[in-house]
């Protein structure tokens, strides 16, 4: 093909795509006339250079469209009718263009029906606003973005100069000259100057070669570590950085924002919202996330087709919303970020979800299950049928989805780029698709470790720091059962050993070195048997026949050339069965509202203590896990004591039906404030669970808060608050005989018996009087009846009056207006804290962070003294 | 691709495993090499031997003895790979020693016996009778599906 008309084709295809989303845009907001004088600019380019290269077609239509978008222009509304007419116009052009790029001619046939609707548009639209004043435009100032293909210039540059290769650059295509050139001179000369075009092919191919030069640098370098005195040393570490910053320039010549495979959708959202009578809005978060090329391509059409199902079966018609009490308008909702070296693409709507039923009945009768089998499915599992290939529940085959090519291919093209998806829907409240995509052919820096006589890699990027366990070392691996947990800079931090993750035998669990990672807002330690050094590598994707094992997120080879598994942080993050992700809410936060801390999941230490019922505490409460030799054990005046870190320690037994054991190991639950410590007397130490802290019924039995159903038992809530003055009354009392005057007062408000329960205690046992109330008008009753009290304390989720209205009600009365309030959260985050904070509370602390409350109240107590 | 088989002759690499003669169809084998240096990949389904580096590309082996229910190795001679690709993936499958190439006449195949091995009638395409012995057709398709498809289902 002629370079002219081939650079044209190019140009226009890309000018058409900005063009369709400008007019979406321009259509909600009619009043921008910079959005409108971009789009009228292009169509103009086109229309030029479609007159200079002898396309008189295409320059028939584009007149047109220009004259119509000339009246915009002058101030005539943009009607949805003639956004639709102009969208078809464009449909036209490009399905001419396709044709001239296929026989370098344009196609029979003529334009002549468009063209005649266009002009009565004009006239329509141009005759009841006739005297209308052309509206002023806005200097425009020309800052286009780099269009998909082209590389910044700087990039291509730095990666060129790197090596001794000659570069290949193609020269760049002189602008193309037309008619009306002073108008969009500056346009198409400045992004010329900026970027180049260079094929595919040339990048893929400095690719690979980079990719190979990795491998060959790591092969040097693993010959000359075991050679300590090298010559080779410094020219090789030369090498080595000229690798890496050859690879990073080359690494981003590849990379594209993932918004340029969401360019079609808001056009495509909005041609069906039309068609289906819908109501859509889509929202796109994340569009500058960056992507490999090749990666990009192949997700562009998965996700387009997974928003036209949205759009189709997910989202209802406005009278259906409407009666579910939802709002008329759906949402689709897009999102790509990046987590511990993936890039993870949402898709979620707030429409109707995943019909199990009909989904089981398809499966049966697709004969993928029988009945049988389909029962015993949870409904996560049975959703994951909409993956298999040929399965299409849609009940009539609309224009725009559901024609049985569904989901399997949507899964094929990830599957093809090692990436996973899946789906988490809610009946009624919406779907959400999960689509996890490994950087393929990215190279990362590593941590390379041993684990049970195999070696593995552990990407750099989620590791936060290394911990050397030993037994009777500084930091010390404990055990809760079959759980082990490493105290961590007064932090239990979960620990899996990956010899087991991998699932091989259970071995020494005292020594080896723990490596600290994040996924997200999770902290964990993963337990390796040596580590050895971090090294770059080049991530392969895994075969197809292994993708399946969560543990891993690819392969790559080593300097030493032997094979070796990446293992995937996130996969181990599912192994300790919590990953924050597994508490999905369809359209996120869209629907729920913010749960109290009663509906969010709290981590409980089970235990069993003189009876087979579990009962259980809150983790946090906890200061250590003990298990002491029974011999150790003392009887004093009549009670169980300990020598513990050179203190007599009281044990407690939670009932009479606990027996203190005579011999081995007696497990502790130990629980210190200040330099006060007491121990739990327990049978067993059963496990650590998350789950929701929800007490169904109460108990009268002192010690007993009520019975839960954690992990699907029926579980006693122990209170400690009971527990705590058994162990310590005798002692600050006397202590507070010396030091304290007067005990201070705190009033507690709390609608939670629960915490109100569990605080009390502790702030008595810290001195302090305590006046416990259940809501905030019944504090401020209190208040306004003159009770007098140091401070307060406040839970900030509470029905009637949450905590920042009643902050802002003691300030505002003069008498209490200087009284510290201090508030006491389950959601401790920047926003709430400012929030807070000009709501007048003098301090913040998170609910279940004793030690902190204690030294808040210590800190506006004593301030108040000094005053 | 270049001799001149008329229609119905086939050309196959025969393969022993586990005292049973295969034979692959010659277009579909890559190489056949000694597997070196082979990291075992936990988790993995039995029939997955581990993955190795040839020459630069990482290859993952299929354990045939395994895949079709032969028993494990006894003798202490070094296994063979055979090296096939599908959609962009090496594989080597895992055998016990490669013999000669055969011509096969495709009109004298003959089907599975109804009362063959689950395990074998699944990646078998045909059985061919040679003097002395029968060769199973393997379809290397098949054997590089089997896993996958069960991957899905789970």
């Amino acid at each position: 093909m002629d370079d002219l008309l081939r650079e044209f084709v190019t140009e226009t295809n890309e000018s058409l795509d900005v063009v369709d989303v400008e007019l979406v845009r321009f259509e909600q907001d009619p009043n921008n006339a910079k959005i409108l004088d971009n789009i009228f600019r292009l169509v103009h380019t086109i229309k030029g250079t479609c007159g200079f290269i002898g396309l008189p077609r295409l320059e028939a239509l584009a007149h047109a469209a220009e004259t119509l978008m000339g009246k915009f222009r002058d101030g005539l509304p943009a009607t949805n009718d003639a956004v639709t007419l102009i969208l078809a116009t464009i449909d036209r052009i490009k399905a001419i263009l396709d044709s001239l790029e296929r026989e370098q001619r344009e196609p029979e046939g003529d334009d002549a029906d468009l063209i005649a609707d266009l002009e009565r548009m004009v006239e329509r639209i141009a005759a009841p606003a006739a005297s209308q004043a052309a509206g002023t435009l806005a200097d425009q100032v020309l800052e286009r973005p780099l269009r998909p293909g082209e590389d910044s210039l700087d990039d291509l540059e730095r990666a060129f100069r790197e090596t001794e290769v000659e570069p290949i650059v193609m020269t760049p295509a002189k602008p193309l000259a037309s008619g009306d050139v002073a108008a969009f001179d500056d346009e198409a000369s400045k992004p010329a100057n900026q970027s180049i075009r260079v094929t595919v092919e040339t990048l893929e191919q400095l690719m690979t070669m980079v990719s190979e030069l990795v491998l060959t640098r790591n092969q040097l370098l693993e010959i000359v570590r075991r050679h300590e005195d090298s010559e080779f040393k410094t020219p090789l570490q030369r090498l080595s950085n000229v690798t890496a910053e050859l690879q990073e320039g080359v690494m981003k010549t590849r990379m594209q924002p993932i918004g340029n495979a969401w360019q079609k959708l808001p056009r495509i959202v909005r041609d069906l919202s039309n068609e289906l009578g819908k109501q859509i809005e889509l929202e796109m978060h994340g569009a500058e996330t960056e992507l490999d090329r090749q990666v990009l391509d192949l997700i562009k059409d998965p996700l387009t087709h997974m928003v036209r199902n949205s759009a189709d079966h997910g989202l209802e018609t406005p009278e259906e919303r409407r009666a579910l009490g939802k709002p008329e308008r759906g949402r689709i909702r897009l999102s790509a970020y990046h987590e511990g070296g993936h890039i993870i693409i949402q898709i979620a709507d707030d429409g109707r979800g995943l019909n199990t039923e009909r989904i089981k009945a398809k499966a049966i009768a697709q004969g993928l299950a029988t009945e049988a089998e389909i029962e015993k499915l949870s409904e996560a599992q049975v959703h994951k049928f909409i993956f298999v290939p040929g399965f299409s529940t849609a009940v009539q085959i609309t224009s725009v989805s559901g024609r049985g090519v569904g989901m399997d291919v949507v899964r094929n093209n990830i599957d093809q780029i090692g990436g996973t998806i899946d789906v988490k829907s809610v009946a009624g409240a919406g779907l959400n698709f999960i689509i996890k995509i490994p950087l393929t052919l990215a190279i990362v820096a590593a941590l390379i470790v041993e684990a049970g006589g195999e070696r593995f890699a552990i990407p750099q990027l989620s590791v936060v720091e290394l911990v050397r366990a030993r037994s009777g070392g500084e930091h010390r691996i404990e055990r809760i059962k079959d759980t082990t947990v490493l105290r961590l800079r007064d932090k239990l931090l979960p620990l899996a050993r990956l010899r087991h993750l991998l699932g091989a035998e259970h071995g020494d669990v005292e020594n080896g070195f723990i490596v600290v990672t994040q996924v997200g807002s999770q902290t964990f330690g993963i337990v390796v048997d040596a580590v050895f050094h971090t090294e770059e590598i080049v991530v392969k994707p895994l075969s197809s026949r292994l993708r399946h094992i969560a543990m891993f997120s690819g392969n790559t080879i080593l300097g030493d050339g032997s094979v070796i598994m990446i293992i995937d942080p996130n996969g181990v993050a599912r192994a300790f069965g919590s990953e924050a992700t597994s508490h999905m809410r369809a359209g996120e936060e869209v629907e729920h509202h913010q749960g109290s801390a009663a509906e969010q999941a709290t981590s409980l230490l089970v235990f069993r203590a003189g009876s087979a019922q579990p009962k259980a505490v809150p983790l946090a409460l906890i200061t250590r896990l003990e298990e002491i030799d029974a011999r150790k054990i003392e009887l004093s005046n009549g009670r169980h004591m300990v020598q513990y870190r050179g203190q007599l320690m009281p044990l407690i037994t939670p009932s009479e039906k606990v027996r203190v054991k005579d011999e081995g190991a007696q497990p502790l639950l130990v629980f210190s404030d200040g330099s006060r410590s007491m121990a739990l007397v327990v049978d067993e130490i059963v496990d650590i669970v998350e789950d929701r802290l929800d007490i169904q019924v109460g108990s009268d039995n002192p010690g007993v808060l009520g019975s839960a159903v954690i992990k699907g038992l029926a579980t006693e809530i122990i209170d400690i608050g009971h527990f705590l003055p058994l162990a310590f009354e005798d002692w600050f009392r006397r202590k507070d005989q010396v030091s304290r005057p007067r005990p201070r007062s705190v009033l507690l408000i709390d609608d939670s018996p629960f915490f109100r329960n569990m605080l009390v205690p502790v702030l008595q046992a810290a001195g302090y009087e305590v006046t416990a109330c259940a809501s905030a008008p019944e504090a401020l009753q209190l208040l306004k009846d003159g009770v007098a009290f140091d401070v307060v304390i406040t839970d900030i989720e509470m029905p009637e009056m949450d905590g920042f209205t009643f902050a802002e009600a003691v300030r505002a009365d003069p008498r209490t207006a200087d009284l510290p309030v201090i508030a006491l959260s389950s959601v401790v985050s920047a926003d709430s804290v400012e929030r807070g904070r000009r709501a007048g509370f003098y301090d913040y602390v998170a609910k279940f962070d004793r030690q902190g409350l204690i030294a808040a109240l210590k800190e506006q107590t004593d301030l108040g003294r000094a005053a | 691709m270049s001799t001149e088989p008329t229609q119905s002759l086939k050309e196959y690499v025969t393969a022993m495993i586990g005292g049973q003669l295969f034979g692959l169809p010659i277009l579909r084998v890559q190489d056949v090499f000694l597997p070196e240096r082979l990291t075992r990949v936990p988790l993995a389904p039995a029939e997955i031997a581990g993955v190795l580096n040839l020459r630069g590309r990482i290859v993952t082996l299929i354990d045939m003895r395994c895949l079709l229910g032969l028993g494990e190795r006894k003798d202490k001679t070094p296994a063979m790979a055979i090296g096939v690709e599908t959609r962009g993936e090496s594989y080597g499958l895992l055998i016990d020693s490669v013999g000669e190439v055969l011509k096969l006449d495709d009109a004298a195949r003959e089907p599975n016996p109804i009362n063959l091995d689950a395990r074998l009638a699944r990646v078998c395409a045909g059985i061919h009778r040679l003097e002395g012995q029968l060769l199973m057709l393997v379809d290397v398709d098949r054997v590089l599906d089997v896993g996958t498809a069960s991957a899905i289902a789970a």
